[in-house]
């Protein structure tokens, strides 16, 4: 017991998690019909709950997971594996009755009305008398959290915001407070609001389907699961004390020290590089990553409006074409900050403590 | 209906149903031919929030999940238990914790706390699965997309009061997370004292924006977590954000109606 749970805790890091995560997601919308297959996704349920029974067993996990903030976590997450497991598994049938010339289920459905009373009153009648069961029992077995009195003097390490936003938080590892904490969280918003101002094919409009949307429904869940859910998981329960990563079965070390070597882009070029010493003036030093991020914001766009988003490029027009790209680009750069974190240790690209702008 | 009969012996069911009072609260019996179906729907406030048919696809549970319907009947119940906590709870630094240790000890049957604290986590919950399930049927397109935005923003109205709300137990748990949330403030780009640019807002050698007049100021009133948050953070909590989110909604569900109710294959 006890070695396999070491062997947990020494090969999870949040590189590794955050892969595996992105291997297992790649995995899932490539080849979606097998995923969501009765054959493939049973074992996997069968696993993932085998593996949470397990940590069950462990004092350290078990606390973790039963403080009372952190329950409703755990709940969505079943919750979300089951329904976007149905969401795909539903477009996979709809796009196969679509290959066989058949038309969609909710098409054979669509001319035919329903009186609201009783059907869909009673739906609804069901729905919320299971909510209001739920909610009571679980009201009466798990007690609302009530800690000292607030304190001043005394910040808890670590201090956590409501489990919600700790995705955000935990991107204060990778990023300073106004990338994300503002930008970031703005850039979401914008970006949830642009969907249908972007995306305004009709066709694939009020049913379930997969591949006609493969591209859109890829984006969404990647940054819904990977971007959001993933790094609230990692931050709720992977991150103790000085915020510093433990496995799930390891113990919350207040004294685990970590070597801060992070360094800058503007150091690993003057530096190792040239080894000529950091220029003095803020624009010269700081020029290598400007560009670098410009041209990240810039040129991948030019490139792909001729080459592979062509015909998308045509169909969405320059304005429509260029918001997209810089959402996107921002989406994406979150990762690859975390990657250049982890591979060589990057602190910032651009860093220019004189106006409080690092990137 | 049916032509009145005379009576034989004496039917309770029928005193009760044919009675000025009853007839006066329900408009409309509970009968079962089609027209009256419609009449009970459109007879009642609350059913009159639907249409009086609806496609089968789109009242099926495996379509909607109801999970924008659960979302509302959450919020009401949230509504209810939050008046009944605004009964005990004073908004103040001496009163507050104290008034909810006393809910937990002293109110009889005491589980209000928790329906309230439980129905918050729950509610975020369903709105992201709601906005899930428009998001995988498609829902969101042309002519819904206002609908859609309408939607983000009671998303973000969603977090937010359950944001406010976490502050008002003042206690330690309550406290260090708005503070670690409302920091992030302080980032805020021109608006916030140690953000990109907010140096350059200055009249000769004078500040505009510090510690003292920045964003997080204005949303803490005050430069840490303290009286005037508490206050800020409660009447933002029950009154501000849900007026808000009631009228937002009441767009919402108008909206649904008038972009041709919910959405089903052209
Ligand atoms: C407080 C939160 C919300 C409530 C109470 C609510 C309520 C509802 C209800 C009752 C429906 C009818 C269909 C259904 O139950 O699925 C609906 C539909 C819809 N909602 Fe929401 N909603 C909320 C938040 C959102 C969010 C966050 C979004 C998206 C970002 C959204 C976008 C939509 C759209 C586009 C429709 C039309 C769907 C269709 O026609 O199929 N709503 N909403």
């Amino acid at each position: 017991m006890t070695m396999i749970k070491d062997a947990v805790n020494a090969f999870c890091s949040p590189v590794i998690i955050f892969t595996a995560s992105m291997v297992c997601f790649y995995l899932f919308v490539r080849f979606p019909r097998q995923a969501t297959s009765m054959a493939v996704s049973l074992p996997l349920l069968g696993l993932a709950l085998a593996g949470f029974a397990f940590g069950l067993t462990d004092d350290h996990f078990r606390k973790i997971i039963t403080t009372p903030d952190n329950v409703p976590i755990v709940g969505m997450l079943f919750i979300f594996l089951y329904f976007t497991w149905y969401a795909v598994r539903k477009g996979v049938i709809n796009d196969q009755r679509m290959e066989r010339g058949e038309s969609t289920i909710e098409q054979t459905e669509t001319n035919e009305k329903v009186l609201v009373f009783p059907y869909l009153i009673f739906i609804e009648f069901v729905m919320a008398l299971a909510y209001a069961i739920v909610l009571v029992v679980w009201s009466i077995f798990l007690k609302a959290p009530l800690e000292e009195p607030a304190n001043p003097t005394i910040s808890p390490n670590p201090s956590k915001a409501p489990w919600y936003f700790l995705g955000l938080q935990e991107l204060l590892v990778y990023f300073d407070p106004w990338i994300a904490g503002v930008l970031l969280p703005t850039f979401i918003i914008i970006g949830l609001c642009a969907i249908p101002y972007i995306d305004r094919d009709t066709d694939g409009s009020g049913y379930f389907s997969f591949k006609k949307r493969r591209a859109v429904i890829s984006t969404y869940l990647f940054g819904f699961w990977i971007l959001w859910v993933l790094l609230i998981v990692i931050g709720t329960f992977m991150r103790g004390p000085n915020w510093n990563f433990f496995g799930p079965f390891e113990k919350w070390d207040i004294h685990k020290t970590v070597p801060l070597l992070n360094i800058n882009l503007s150091e690993i070029i003057f530096i190792k590089w040239l080894g000529i010493g950091l220029p003095k003036l803020w624009i010269v030093r700081e020029l290598p990553g400007i560009l670098l991020t410009l041209g990240y914001f810039m040129v991948p766009p030019a490139i792909l409006a001729k080459t592979k988003l062509k015909s998308a490029y045509q169909k969405l027009g320059p304005v429509r074409y260029a918001v997209l790209m810089m959402l996107l680009l921002v989406m994406v750069s979150v990762p690859i900050k975390m990657y250049l974190r982890w591979a060589f240790n990057l602190k910032y690209i651009v860093a220019i403590p004189e106006f409080f702008f690092n990137i | 209906m049916s032509a009145p009969e005379t009576p034989k012996k004496f039917d309770l069911g029928k005193f009760i149903t044919e009675s000025q009072i009853y007839k006066s609260i329900f408009r409309h019996g509970y009968t079962t031919s089609d027209r009256d179906r419609a009449l009970s729907v459109m007879t009642n406030v609350f059913f009159h929030l639907h249409p009086v048919k609806v496609r089968k696809s789109g009242a099926r549970f495996g379509f909607t999940w109801c999970a924008g319907g659960l979302s509302f009947f959450v919020f009401l119940t949230l509504v209810v238990s939050g008046i009944l906590l605004m009964f005990y709870y004073r908004p103040t630094v001496e009163h507050a914790y104290n008034d909810i240790m006393a809910l937990r000890e002293h109110v009889p049957f005491g589980i209000m706390r928790e329906l309230h604290r439980w129905g918050a986590h729950a509610m975020i919950i369903t709105v992201w699965l709601h906005m899930f399930r428009v998001f995988m049927t498609g829902s969101y397109k042309p002519p819904r997309e206002f609908n859609w935005v309408i939607g983000v923003i009671l998303l973000v109205l969603t977090m937010l009061l359950s944001f406010t709300g976490y502050l008002l137990p003042w206690d330690q748990l309550a406290m260090w997370a708005v503070t670690v949330g409302s920091n992030m403030a302080r980032a805020t780009p021109f608006l916030g004292h140690e953000g990109p640019g907010a140096a350059l807002l200055a009249i000769g050698d004078i500040q505009l924006v510090h510690s003292g007049s920045d964003v997080r100021f204005a949303l803490l009133g005050g430069r840490f977590v303290g009286a005037g948050t508490l206050l800020r953070f409660y009447i933002l909590h029950c009154v501000a954000i849900p007026t808000a989110v009631v009228v937002l909604m009441s767009v919402h569900f108008w909206r649904i109606r008038k972009d041709g109710g919910i959405s089903g294959p052209l």
